[in-house]
This record gives structure tokens, C-alpha cells and sequence, in this order.
């Protein structure tokens, strides 16, 4: 039995370590091509674009958000902001409607009817060629848009571009060690975006063409993960969307472990289900990267993280157990000699190397994440965090998606 | 739109990568588990020496005076050898290497176990030792148990000797101290002390009393109790460890 197991967490790891080391060949072979521009960045043509802020119960955040389209460094007149009120019950509405007083703002209010109707609402309002949306927990660097529109400028076939997404003001562990994932998160997003592969457009400004949604139709429920569906519809239906990697968008993430649980079980019931609903475009190779590589290694990171958390707990409850065998037996044992730091009692199983090596890979992700968002290679403490909290609590958002899966029980949005 | 090409060249080295870095690991696991094989073998290969250096040493001092031979004639490496063995056998894994090495560690137990009833009957010395029978071959609960209290024991005596012999070993040495004790593998994990077979588990105050009473060993304090005591309880187990053979 012990083999199997060995066997499954060797293939376990040479996948993993197979999917970091594609990354890395990817940026290896394009780090000419990937440039932190610092400069003002001027368009030929500055074509009219549509912001749509979907807002629930967000009479504290969304203030924020808004001014920080108003900074824009975008002409006014080329900015159009469509405020939604999904049917809060705060003060939202009371908020958002006294920017109604702005020519290129306006204001709707609806019953509530989930995030993709709101959604659904603005793009329904919606008459320029660029569409975005922005989450009302997040603010956008003042370049972020005209960054953005670069992309399209340069390469006129683009359907989407998405935005680094950075942690705002991060006040507590939970926080930091999520700011330590976006960084990573954005040299992935990057790669895959090198790749053709990008499997997510984020909520927070990731502006697309309006032809996506003409062509394609509105946002789904999709598993309360639209923006998750609507990036799988344009892999299926080749619409290239691409990242960039200086439009900054500051997001407020979950401050407790609680509120973390409830939102990434959410992305992985979320993943889950739309990569059962897209299963006709896994794995085959007309669909590109992202049939044969992004899913995939999604799907493996789980189900690794998950067996390998397991493997843990198991050598854990071994440990633990073999000492309360050790106490019941002889008690506590005061002359036991503690000389045992020997070199002979080191372990070095191969898989003992190869640990190291992904945790090195890993470290390696983050450092050039740092590098590519910041312009410097820091590792902060952050990893550490990083480390703590996703190794200990994601087995458990991961364990309960596939749970809910299985018994198709959809998680709430909050 | 058109289709995103897939640069298959691109998995393949990556595939070759990856097998390159397994490669390295499995080089570097098989290169520190060699050395601690090695390891082993010259800690054995010592005690071969000590023990063949003892009974070259006996046989000569046959005819004088046993005062001559000090307890150092023993070797001071079986239990380090053991407890290393142990611990290969858990994480080297039951190679052929591994278990030669087992066989042959039991084989220079028993050497050693020979030769201090030798000098025992001669020189009338009473050496404190304990054979030990556990078997691997099925899960045997009590004999994790028993060998906890038994590893208890040779921390608390230093000068105790544990023989330990796993039933399953195929060498017709250790198949004939099973039958000299009668040792049967329906009745491990079994202890002999003072030529008495006690067969089950054995509790760690069970068999301290018999140590106590059989041999008149004196444990030894740890640093922590013995801070704070009179000079002369050290002495007497600093001496104990160095006592000379005597008639």
C-alpha cells in the first residue's frame, strides 16, 4: 500500500514540477518582451470606453472606486460610468445616486438579482466599442486604463486585457499572505497570457471588446464565477485575451480566514463547475494552452495540494500517535538520550530533494511576480504567510468545493 | 479568430527537464543513502574488529588472570549500529544491502552475547544483557511497545546490553537461538533476561525490577536530577560505566 502511495505523490510532483518549469521556460523565452513601463503612456486614438461598477451593499467602498475613475488619466469625454445598484440594503443607492450629476455617469437601481445582472444591466446601457467592469472593493491606479488600451492599440485582434491585481493596503496575515499570491498571480496571469491560455478576467477592470458580447451573448450565473465563464467562452471560441502587466487595480481582499474560505470556495466550486460545463474544450488540442495546459494544471494543483495535505496529516497523526504510544508505555521518559543530531538520521529520500525543489520553484514564482509588478525581486515575509495559510486551510475550500460539486450545493456569495 | 497553436517541442523539453531534475534527485538520494550504508558498514566492520580483538584478547589472557581484562574489551558501537540499522530499514528501505546488513549485525550480536558468557562462566563476572525476539514480519503491536521500554532501559543503564533479534531474519544462527529458547512466533515479542524466557509484553517496571534484582545495575540521573546532589552519587555512576572485570 505504501507503494501506491509513494507512486501518487511521485506523479503528483513531477507534474507539479512540470507546470513550474513550463512557466519559467515561458518567461525565460519572453523576458525580452515584458517591460514594467514606468512612462506615461499616450494613445493615437483614445476610443470611448464604458465602466460599469456592479455595487451590493458597498455604501462603504464604493465612493473609493468611483473617485478612482474619476482620476483616470483617460479623457472625460472618451469615460463613460455606469453605477448599478443591485438591490442593496444600505445606504448604496443613496451614495451612487448623487453622482447622477455627472454628464458621462449613470446611475440604474434593480432588484437584486446577483452580481452577472447587474452586469447584464450596464452592458445592456452600453454603446462604446471597450467595456470594462469594476468591482466596487477595488480602485484603479490612475494609468491603469490607458495601459490597457495600449494593448488594443498595439495589437488590434486582442478581445480582452486583464490588469495586475494588487492587495490593497494589506492589515493583517490573512491579507499579507494573499498580497504574497497576487504577486504570483501575476507572473502566472502573464505566462499564461503568453501562452494564449488566461482562464479568468477579472471583476476588477479587465476591459474587453463590446464584439465579445455581441458575438457571444451576456454573462452567465455561471456558478457565481461570471468572470470565470465568460474568459472559457472566449478560449472556446478563440478570442485572444491578453495581460497587462503595469495596469495597476488595488482590490481589498477577505481580512479574516473565515471570509478567505467563503470567497475561494466559491472560485473552486466555481472552477470545478464551469470546467464541467466547458468539458467539450478539455484536453483537445484545437482549444490550445488552455485545453491542455491551464485546466489541467488547475486541476492537478488540487488535487496534489489536497492528497499531498493529506500525506501530512497521515505522517502527523503517525508521529503523534507513536508518541502517546511512547507515554503510555514508559511514561515520560526524562533519561532518553537527545543525541541524536547526526547526520545519518537526516532524511534524503529523493522525494525529501525534490520538495525542496518546488518550494524553490515556488519562492522563484514569487520573486519574479515581485519583479514584474514592482520592477524588484523581493521575497517579503509575506511568503511565509503565504505558505501557512494556503498549505494549512486551501485543502479544506478545495475538499469542501468538490463536496458541494457532488452534492450540487452552490455557495453563497458571502 | 483563429486557433492558438500549441508548440508541442515546448512539453516535450519541459518533459525532459523535469525528468532531468528527477533524475538529479533520485542521484542525490542514492548517493547520501550509499554513504549511509557505507556508514553502517563500517560501524559493523568495527565491531567485527572489537569483537574479534576481544576473543583474540580472551583467548590469550586464558591463562592469567582475568583481572586483565577490563570491561573495555566490549564493543561500545552495537547499540549506535542498532539504532542506525533500525532507522535504515524504515527509510533506505528493505534492499538486499539493507538486509545483509541486518543479518549480519545479528550474527555479531550474537558473537558478541558468546563472548561475554565466556568471560561470565571464566571469570564468574556478571554481565547485565537482555535477549530481545521481535518479529517484523507481521504487525506486532506489542513488540513497538516492548521495544520502547527496552530502548527506556539501555538510556537509563549504559553498561545493559540488548540483544535484539527480528524471528523473520533467514540465518541459521539466529534460528538457533530461537531454539535454544524455544522462542515460538506466536509468543512475541519475548524477552530473555537471566536465562528466564518471558514471553508478551513486558512493562518497563516489570522488567526494571528483574534488571535491579538479576544484575544490581545503578541507573544512571539525568543532568537535570542529578544538578543540585552530593559529588558522591555522580562518582558512583561515573564509576560504574568504567568498573574493571573483576574475579
Amino acid at each position: 500500500m505504501d507503494l501506491v502511495f509513494d507512486v501518487i505523490f511521485y506523479i503528483f510532483t513531477f507534474l507539479a514540477v512540470y507546470v513550474q518549469i513550463f512557466l519559467f521556460i515561458t518567461f525565460l523565452e519572453n523576458r525580452k518582451n515584458i517591460g514594467n513601463n514606468k512612462e506615461e503612456i499616450k494613445l493615437v486614438k483614445y476610443p470611448a470606453v464604458t465602466v460599469i461598477v456592479p455595487c451590493w451593499n458597498e455604501e462603504q467602498g464604493v465612493h473609493k472606486t468611483i473617485r478612482s475613475l474619476f482620476n483616470l488619466n483617460y479623457p472625460k469625454e472618451k469615460l463613460k460610468i455606469i453605477l448599478v445598484d443591485d438591490g442593496s440594503t444600505d445606504n448604496t443607492w443613496g451614495v451612487i445616486s448623487k453622482y447622477a450629476k455627472y454628464p458621462n455617469v449613470r446611475v440604474f437601481h434593480k432588484e437584486n438579482g446577483g452580481k452577472y445582472t447587474a452586469l447584464n444591466l450596464g452592458l445592456e446601457h452600453t454603446d462604446t466599442e471597450f467595456l470594462g467592469c469594476l468591482d466596487a472593493d477595488s480602485t484603479a491606479d490612475k494609468q491603469a486604463l490607458v495601459r490597457l488600451m495600449h494593448f488594443f492599440e498595439k495589437v488590434p485582434e486582442l478581445m480582452a486585457v486583464t490588469p495586475s491585481l494588487i492587495v490593497d493596503n494589506p492589515r493583517n496575515i490573512v491579507e499579507r499572505a494573499q498580497k504574497a499570491e497576487y504577486y504570483m498571480g501575476v507572473y502566472v496571469k502573464k505566462m499564461l497570457g503568453f501562452l494564449g491560455a488566461i482562464q479568468v478576467t477579472p471583476g476588477p477592470l479587465t476591459i474587453f471588446r463590446k464584439k465579445v458580447f455581441d458575438d457571444l451573448g451576456p454573462y452567465f450565473h455561471a456558478h457565481n464565477t461570471e468572470d470565470m465563464e465568460i474568459a472559457y467562452r472566449m478560449q472556446k471560441h478563440y478570442y485572444p485575451i491578453e495581460q497587462c502587466l503595469d495596469a495597476f487595480v488595488y482590490t481589498n481582499t477577505p481580512s479574516s480566514i473565515g471570509k478567505l474560505f467563503k470567497q475561494r470556495l466559491r472560485w473552486i466550486y466555481g472552477f470545478i463547475n464551469n470546467s464541467i460545463d466547458y468539458r467539450s474544450i478539455l484536453f483537445r488540442k484545437k482549444y490550445g494552452n488552455f485545453s491542455v495546459f491551464t485546466v489541467p494544471s488547475n486541476i492537478l494543483a488540487m488535487a496534489a495540494s489536497t492528497y499531498i495535505f493529506g500525506r501530512v496529516i497521515w505522517e502527523a497523526v503517525s508521529f503523534i500517535s507513536s508518541k502517546v504510544l511512547q507515554y503510555k508505555t514508559v511514561g515520560i521518559n526524562l533519561t532518553a538520550s537527545a543525541n541524536n543530531i547526526d547526520f545519518f538520521f537526516i532524511n534524503t529520500q529523493s522525494s525529501f530533494f525534490l520538495g525542496i525543489f518546488v518550494i524553490f520553484l515556488v519562492i522563484l514564482s514569487l520573486s519574479i511576480g515581485y519583479r514584474l509588478a514592482k520592477g524588484k525581486g523581493v521575497v517579503s515575509p509575506d511568503l511565509i504567510y503565504f505558505f501557512f495559510i494556503f498549505s494549512f486551510i486551501a485543502p479544506f475550500w478545495l475538499m469542501k468545493a468538490v463536496y458541494n460539486t457532488a452534492l450540487s450545493r452552490r455557495p453563497s456569495w458571502r | 479568430m483563429h486557433q492558438n497553436p500549441i508548440d508541442w517541442k515546448k512539453y516535450l523539453i519541459v518533459f525532459l527537464f523535469t525528468i532531468g531534475i528527477f533524475m538529479v534527485a533520485i542521484y542525490l538520494s542514492n548517493y547520501f543513502g550509499e554513504k549511509k550504508i557505507s556508514e553502517l558498514k563500517s560501524i559493523q566492520d568495527n565491531i567485527a574488529l572489537d569483537i574479534l580483538s576481544s576473543e583474540t584478547q580472551f583467548s590469550l589472557l586464558s591463562e592469567l588472570s582475568c583481572k586483565n581484562i577490563s570491561s573495555s574489551v566490549l564493543s561500545g558501537e552495537l547499540g549506535e549500529m542498532g539504532q542506525k540499522l533500525e532507522w535504515g530499514e524504515k527509510n533506505l528501505g528493505n534492499t538486499t544491502e539493507v538486509l545483509y546488513l541486518r543479518k549480519y549485525y545479528s550474527l555479531l550480536e550474537i558473537k558478541d552475547y558468546l563472548l561475554i558468557k565466556n568471560i561470565s562462566k571464566r571469570c564468574g563476572t556478571d554481565y547485565a544483557f537482555i535477549l530481545y525476539f521481535y518479529t517484523t514480519a507481521e504487525n506486532c503491536s506489542e513488540c513497538e511497545r516492548q521495544g520502547i521500554v527496552l530502548s527506556t532501559l539501555r538510556d537509563k543503564y549504559p553498561t545493559l546490553r540488548v540483544y535484539s533479534f527480528d524471528y523473520s531474519t533467514a540465518l541459521s544462527a539466529v534460528e538457533a537461538m530461537l531454539k535454544i529458547y524455544k522462542i515460538e512466533d506466536t509468543k512475541l515479542p519475548a524477552v530473555v533476561l537471566d536465562d528466564e524466557v518471558l514471553t508478551g509484553f513486558q512493562s518497563l517496571e516489570k522488567l526494571d525490577a528483574k534488571i535491579k534484582k538479576s544484575f544490581g545495575l545503578e541507573e544512571i540521573i539525568p543532568k537535570e536530577e542529578a544538578t543540585g546532589q552530593n559529588q558522591t552519587t555522580n562518582d558512583k555512576s561515573s564509576t560504574e560505566n568504567a568498573k574493571p572485570i573483576t574475579e
